[in-house]
């Protein structure tokens, strides 16, 4: 891909995420919070890249490195991100599956 | 070798992973559908890691790779698999697994500010280490150009990459220390703090304008990389020593922001959909919210990021010369009496009920009013806690419904209905002054109109403290308030007491 293509997934991207992200209900920005803390671990695929190639031992270690911290990150974020989203309820229950609002 | 040459099927792969993540965040437009939401996180990121880990196995050095012309050849290089590197990943893999989720199961919420702060850093300190291993191996990257040099392009990208990913680890650290109390929430000021932050950040940006264009571009050539590292760290700690605990929340949004930028500045690198996305996506998220944060505060974004809020509100003068004016003390009965006779109540907490860990009690109190016909409505402000809706988590925690919580401009009206209002651990959020006084620091910051309601239930634990912003409340000294001092959890559980007697 040259860069001018990249480049235009990353604006666009961006005008996603600013719509998308405005949507969210305030009453969640904290699971937000820990869950793009999630999704942005997804550098952990530069990282199996370094660790997997072989030639630079240094870069290998470098990369193992970023391999363990992201993992923290891509399992305890989603994780929490579970755990604090299985505390939001709604009153009494009734029964009606349909939410939002 | 051709560079970025990628099987069709591997960037499909990743662009899946990239929407995933897109739906992830849509999820959390509604308590309703954000589970769903997670999931679609979770599946985002395991397409992610399983598409890389099939197409960049560990192979035996003397297996030379044929490209992926058909799209099966993994198969064939599975055979040659280097089985102790392979092994490696995966037990990197593993221990990450067991830390994050111990942490993610043991954390307690009113702790959730800190672990945000703690995983930024440790984001941003992945970026550096994978920018700074391609720098070392950049053919494995697929950036290297024939005569063995790192293509330009990607060299900014990289550099850029590792500063900001070295600004949010260390900037990530001390919002860390600060938030749990390891640091003191005060701002740290330097003399000349300014000049010395504009100063390392345009060194950053001549060193990394320097290595590009430098003839040292091959791997592991240009020790000025290893400069920017360094000079990014010390700026990511200059910049966050200032900010004062009450700008945290704004601070901890833009870390957040940084750390996607830094994914974003690698995804670049490795031309990878699935991390420009992401890193687009955290990147707008925690702009937005910082600026949200600062709307809350009516604080302007630079100003927090120059920092010394809270640093001279003790001194302001205004300490020792603060007139005495009468107040009114109410007990537990009477708070008890009041709200069980009233049609609509209306709890405003603030971060001070979760320190006193209130809000069970506080919910306790909500079911028994709830027996007795009151209609009880909880009222947010966005900057209550110590983050963006941290509230809401903590309500949510004591199992208080979500449709019983509201946002400030939701409920703001409803002031002049309401028979009580009862706050908890707040105090800013409810200061008139904001609307009023002109030379207060927190004017035009958005409040409640508890003014409105007929009565007023203050807990605070004496009369002495003040809120963050260190000023007076007209609220305490009002007509229809009565100030119930004590520790927020004991006077819950008194009106507990007296609303079963």
């Amino acid at each position: 891909m040259d860069f001018i293509s990249i480049l235009s997934i990353f604006v666009l991207a961006c005008f996603v995420g600013y719509y998308v992200v405005w949507s969210v209900t305030p009453a969640l920005h904290t699971p937000l919070m820990a869950v793009t803390n999630a999704i942005s671990s997804v550098i952990v695929v530069g990282a199996l890249i370094a660790a997997a190639a072989a030639g630079a031992p240094a870069a290998k270690w470098l990369g193992l490195g970023a391999v363990v911290l992201a993992s923290i990150n891509i399992f305890g974020g989603f994780a929490v991100t579970e755990r604090m989203l299985a505390m939001y309820k709604k009153k009494d229950k009734p029964g009606t599956g349909k939410g939002g609002k | 070798m051709e560079a970025h040459a990628v099987n069709p099927w591997v960037a499909v792969a990743y662009l899946i992973a990239g929407i995933c993540f897109i739906l992830a965040l849509r999820g959390l437009s509604s308590p309703a559908t954000s589970r769903a939401g997670n999931r679609y996180g979770m599946l985002g990121m395991t397409i992610a890691v399983v598409t890389t880990l099939l197409t960049h196995a560990p192979l035996a050095s003397d297996y030379v790779s044929v490209g992926y012309a058909h799209g099966y050849e993994w198969l064939v290089e599975f055979v040659h698999l280097d089985v102790v590197t392979a092994i490696e990943i995966l037990a990197a893999i593993a221990v990450g697994a067991v830390i994050g989720l111990t942490t993610a199961r043991r954390i307690a919420m009113t702790a959730m500010p800190q672990l945000v702060a703690a995983f930024h850093s440790l984001v941003g300190l992945a970026a550096v280490l994978v920018g700074l291993a391609a720098w070392l191996n950049p053919g494995a990257f697929g950036i290297l150009d024939d005569a063995g040099q790192i293509f330009l392009p990607s060299r900014i990208e990289m550099s850029l990459g590792i500063a900001i990913g070295a600004i949010t680890f260390s900037g990530s650290v001390i919002a860390f220390l600060k938030l749990n109390g390891n640091m003191s929430g005060a701002p740290i000021l330097l003399p000349a703090r300014h000049v010395i932050n504009f100063g390392v950040l345009g060194a950053i940006i001549l060193l990394i304008a320097a290595y590009v264009l430098s003839g040292a571009g091959g791997p592991g050539e240009g020790m000025l990389i290893v400069w920017i590292t360094l000079l990014a760290f010390a700026v990511g700690f200059l910049l966050i020593i200032p900010i004062g605990g009450a700008d945290m929340p704004v601070v901890v949004s833009m870390l957040n922001s940084y750390s996607g930028w830094a994914a974003a500045a690698m995804g670049f690198t490795l031309h990878n959909t699935a991390m420009i996305i992401t890193g687009a996506l955290v990147g707008s998220s925690g702009a937005i919210l910082s600026y949200i944060m600062c709307k809350a505060m009516n604080r302007s974004f630079i100003s927090v990021i120059a920092g010394g809020f809270g640093a001279d509100a003790g001194g302001a003068g205004e300490g020792g010369a603060r007139e005495q004016r009468p107040w009114k003390r109410g007990s537990a009965e009477d708070a008890a009496f009041l709200m069980k006779e009233a049609e609509n109540v209306i709890i405003i907490p603030g971060y001070g009920m979760a320190v006193a860990q209130a809000q069970h009690a506080l919910r306790e109190m909500t079911d028994l009013l709830k027996e007795h016909g009151v209609n009880v409505k909880f009222a947010i402000h966005p900057v209550a806690g110590r983050m963006p809706g941290h509230m809401n988590v903590l309500l949510a925690e004591a199992s208080v419904p979500y449709d019983e919580v509201f946002e400030l401009e939701d409920i703001n009206s409803e002031f002049a209905q309401a028979d009580v209002a009862f706050i908890i651990g707040a105090n800013d959020v409810v200061n008139p002054a904001a609307k009023t006084d002109k030379s207060s620091p927190i004017y035009g910051m958005p409040v409640f109109d508890v003014d409105k309601a007929k009565t007023i239930f203050f807990i605070k634990r004496s009369m002495g403290g003040q809120g963050y912003a260190g000023v007076d409340n007209d609220v305490f000294y009002m007509d229809q308030t009565m100030m119930l001092l004590a520790d927020a959890k004991k006077m819950v559980e008194e009106i507990n007491k007296s609303l079963t007697d």
